[in-house]
């Protein structure tokens, strides 16, 4: 069990999402860096869809009341557990009565606070990932607050072992190793992102498909689960065209009548009606998740085929890793 | 069609064009414009994948004149590229889809609280129409309204139908907060507002009824199709039907 001693900016339950529900107008939701969230839940030997903390820009502190086994991923939050950096992508024993205080981002923007056997909190329509402006999912549909409590379930077999070798007299105690870092993404604050032609990319003028691959655009302030809005050359369709709504998704690239992209993200609407320039590959929600007001955004233009290639090959990637995991934590 | 990449079929009378929404998500488009032929369709594929429900798909979005069907991409492991594949297994699984006419159809009574705090725009709408707010009542609810499709927000319908003698245009500065079962004006359309959200249409008045229901399956008292009557009612059947003190 964990009591929140200092809520962070916005800590929320987010697991991969609430599927089957978008015909009704549900937010699918769920993990803004669904890699972070899936590799911290693979390293305390959880299925990948538990449920984990996302932690945004500064982290909260947190006690524990029990010994549990942790891992963080995702953006550093400067985690610490009395005056010792936590490490990151590594299993963690964090002994009871100890206090894990993240602090401000040193790099990235979400942290992915993963606990073997995950969090004790009922499924809302399929999903445990919170949706605040519903109301939905999570700690009564909210972001934490001081002195919330979070249980956990039970951890899985491996999860037991790995405890097991990292019991020490420490208030913490890390794994000796930790998964290779060219799996990792580079947070530098400059991010080049691939896209893929939007549904509506050759409505746009010349001069702004070539400043959309050419030039680079600044996250706003204004940007938040639901979606980024980004500074940077205005973009203008050859002519005015009034759209029927229709379906976008995590990655769309939408450019409303100031000619001022938005990216939706996880908390995106189930449709829209402004046409889409372009869509982020799968592969690239990470360094999205990961960039905050003020970094800098390029794109790098992919064809569907190269993206899903990518992606399939991500997966193969996580499949090593997992299969990797396993063995270690034997 | 204005997609750069696309693949198109026709089956029977129905013809359609699949374009890639994103690396994880084809749209199937049917008709370029709204109309009761593009409604038809999409229900009617609606139908299908309902009626196949292929594991690789996670889910689908129905919207005026589109179905979005998300795939698990990790299914499409194999020779082909992923996005043909996807579009070759939805062909296949709409050869023989009919554009009938809808067998049948739902119609939803909708209960109203009028004017005053409930829909501070009232006045508004009358006098950008050049009528009395009674007028305007009477007009709102003699219409025959059409469920579109839900979108924007849990359980927030798209309803057609509305007579253009009560059309308003938005707000030009959008509300903050609309209140949670705010009936609304904008231009030709009419809606209810399930949950509490930002908004600049005209606001009319209030339902007690909750259109997103998220302990219920399905989590949403209306769906694509359903027919729509809006009727007035006072405060005191507002309260008694609310049983709370809103």
């Amino acid at each position: 069990m964990i009591t929140v001693i200092k809520q962070g900016l916005h800590d929320t339950v987010q697991d991969l999402g609430r599927y089957g529900y978008q015909r009704f107008g549900v937010v699918a939701g769920g993990a803004m860096d669904p890699f972070s969230h899936r590799v911290t839940n693979m390293l305390v030997g959880n299925e990948e869809a538990v449920a984990t903390l996302e932690l945004t820009l500064v982290g909260p502190h947190l006690l524990f009341e029990e010994d549990a086994l942790i891992t963080i991923g995702g953006g550093d939050l400067t985690p610490m557990v009395a005056d010792e950096p936590v490490p990151m992508w590594k299993p963690v024993l964090i002994r009871k009565g100890s206090e894990l205080r993240f602090g401000a981002a040193r790099a990235g923007c979400r942290a992915y606070l993963a606990v073997a056997g995950g969090f004790d909190i009922p499924e809302v329509l399929g999903s445990r990932s919170t949706y605040v402006k519903a109301g939905l999912g999570g700690l009564d549909g909210r972001a934490l607050r001081k002195e919330d409590i979070l249980r956990f379930n039970s951890s899985s077999r491996l999860a037991e072992v790995m405890k097991g070798k990292l019991v020490s007299g420490l208030p913490l105690r890390a794994a000796d190793w930790q998964i290779t870092p060219k799996l990792l993404p580079n947070l530098s604050g400059h991010y080049e992102i691939l896209v893929m032609r939007g549904m509506q990319y050759e409505l746009f003028d010349e001069e702004s498909r070539h400043h959309f691959w050419n030039e680079s655009f600044t996250v706003s302030s204004q940007s938040d689960r639901m979606g980024y809005r980004i500074n940077g050359p205005t973009l203008r369709l050859r002519e005015s065209i009034e759209m029927v709504s229709e379906a976008v998704t995590y990655g769309s690239i939408q450019v409303p009548a100031d000619g001022n992209p938005i990216i939706l993200a996880a908390d995106r609407q189930t449709t829209g009606g402004y046409p889409k320039v372009g869509q982020i590959s799968s592969v690239d929600f990470a360094k999205l998740a990961q960039a905050k007001a003020g970094d800098q955004l390029s794109f790098k233009e992919v064809t569907i085929e190269e993206s899903q290639r990518l992606f399939i090959k991500q997966e193969m990637d996580l499949r090593v890793l997992r299969a990797a995991i396993r063995n270690r934590l034997r | 069609m204005y997609i750069h990449k696309t693949q198109s079929g026709c089956v029977g009378n129905m013809e359609y064009t699949f374009s890639p929404l994103g690396d994880q998500a084809v749209m199937i488009a049917v008709e370029a414009a709204i109309s009761n032929l593009s409604q038809r369709k999409v229900n009617a594929i609606v139908a299908r994948l309902d009626e196949v429900a292929p594991s690789w798909m996670v889910e689908y979005i129905p919207a005026y004149t589109t179905v979005t069907v998300i795939y698990e991409l990790g299914e499409f492991i194999g020779k082909h590229p992923p996005f043909e594949q996807v579009c070759l297994r939805i062909q296949e699984i709409l050869i023989g889809v009919q554009d009938v006419a809808d067998t049948e159809q739902r119609i939803v009574s909708i209960p109203v609280l009028y004017g005053g705090s409930y829909g501070p725009d009232l006045d508004f709408v009358a006098e950008y129409n050049g009528l009395t707010p009674c007028e305007v009542i009477e007009i709102h609810t003699s219409g025959d309204y059409t469920v579109h499709m839900i979108g924007f927000a849990p359980g927030f319908p798209f309803i057609g139908g509305m007579s253009e003698k009560i059309s308003a245009p938005r707000k030009e500065t959008p509300r903050l907060k609309i209140p949670a079962r705010s009936v609304g004006i904008a231009g030709m359309q009419t809606g209810v507002y399930p949950i509490e959200t930002p908004g600049g249409w005209q606001l009319m008045g209030r339902t007690p009824l909750e259109l997103f229901l998220p302990n219920e399956h399905p989590p949403s008292l209306l769906a694509p199709g359903d027919k729509i009557r809006f009727y007035e009612i006072t405060i005191e059947e507002y309260k008694d039907l609310r049983g709370d003190d809103e």
